[in-house]
């Protein structure tokens, strides 16, 4: 009786709400795509007070923006070790958002992959569509400025 | 339609102002006068047995600084005594992080042991001309007669979560090129950081 209920318990507690990717697999998901969904692409950390202040800003443009061809991707940059923490993170917030755990190995060889004018600090945000890079940037947002960047781009 | 262009006008305004500039490898350093934890101010030159410098841009409240706090004392414990001190700068924002203060620095520097000078860029200044962006951020610097010429710029190794797992040590590698008198590769690397918060 007690293991069916742990087995029941089991069932209904949350999956792991947070995948671990590699690099090629992040950009053969997202950058490489030969669809005309526009990515939204942002690089953040738990440990990073900026990053988390503006994930709410990236939720509402996911939603706002749900009936386009949009995809917000949130890419995190915890530590592998800090795991179960980020997924605990994920569902104390109830973060609709897909979330992926970034492990690429030396930053020195794969930041730049990403993006030359990249320095490595975060948060960082792109866009992509169609295989193709149409923005960077290194540093925040504010919750209109991002709604008028997606805007913007949609209709281009 | 006007006020799309508006609205993209602003947004183009915002993403083309950020702090760039800051050196290239071979471009001269400025020296500063910046106070230390101990309640002094600090120049470079005030070192006249130095053969340079290895300057670090870190702060306290960063995880990535916090991770590298002993591997930077390492680095000053070995490389201070052949030519080649720690200079650590935290240039912070403390009205954002308060745990960035320059009396919390006092505390963290003690705490850890700091074996190095410890400096507080409070106007920011420095860490502008140099092109800090995050934490931490190296810049070695050689003296060349009167000048200080940056050397390698980035991170202190590859593996900021592991230090037993670093394949990579970038800052001893470019510190023992420079006591050989060779070329350093690589002279400039990348890192995850914490952004440095500039005032508002």
């Amino acid at each position: 009786m007690l293991l069916f209920i742990l087995h029941l318990l089991f069932l209904l507690l949350p999956a792991e709400p947070v995948q671990e990717v590699t690099l090629e697999q992040l950009q053969s998901r997202v950058i490489q795509q030969n669809n005309d969904t526009l990515y939204v692409v942002n690089f953040w950390a738990t440990w990073c007070k900026p990053c988390v202040a503006e994930l709410p800003y990236f939720e509402t443009a996911a939603a706002q923006f749900k009936t386009q061809k949009v995809k917000v991707l949130l890419v995190s940059l915890d530590f592998i070790r800090d795991k179960q923490k980020l997924d605990k993170f994920v569902l104390d917030r109830t973060i609709k958002c897909e979330v992926v755990l970034l492990n690429a190995g030396n930053p020195n060889v794969w930041i730049d992959k990403i993006e030359p004018e990249w320095g490595g600090a975060i948060p960082a945000t792109l866009l992509y569509r169609k295989g193709e890079k149409l923005f960077f940037r290194e540093g925040e947002f504010e919750q209109t400025e991002l709604d008028s960047l997606i805007q913007t781009t949609l209709s281009h | 339609m006007k006020n799309l262009i508006l609205l993209a006008t602003a947004f183009f305004l915002f993403v083309s102002f950020k702090p760039d500039g800051g050196y290239k490898v071979g471009d001269i350093a400025t020296d500063f006068s910046l106070l230390n934890v101990t309640g002094s101010k600090i120049s470079l030159g005030d070192n006249k047995v130095a053969q340079g410098f290895i300057v670090v841009f870190t702060c306290n409240h960063c995880p990535f600084s916090v991770k590298y706090e002993d591997r930077i004392n390492e680095l000053n414990k070995k490389y201070a005594a052949k030519g080649y001190p720690v200079v650590a700068i935290n240039s912070n924002d403390a009205a954002q992080y308060a745990e960035d203060s320059y009396d919390n620095m006092i505390i963290r520097a003690k705490e850890k042991n700091f074996s190095f000078p410890y400096l507080h860029d409070e106007t920011q200044a420095i860490a502008k001309s140099y092109g800090a962006t995050r934490t931490p951020h190296v810049y070695i610097v050689q003296k060349e007669k009167d000048n200080l010429i940056v050397k390698y710029i980035g991170a202190i190794d590859d593996n900021a979560d592991d230090a037993a797992a670093v394949k990579h040590k970038y800052v001893e590698n470019a510190v023992d090129a420079l006591l050989a008198a060779k070329p350093i590769n690589p002279d400039f690397t990348k890192a995850i950081g914490c952004s440095i918060k500039w005032k508002k």
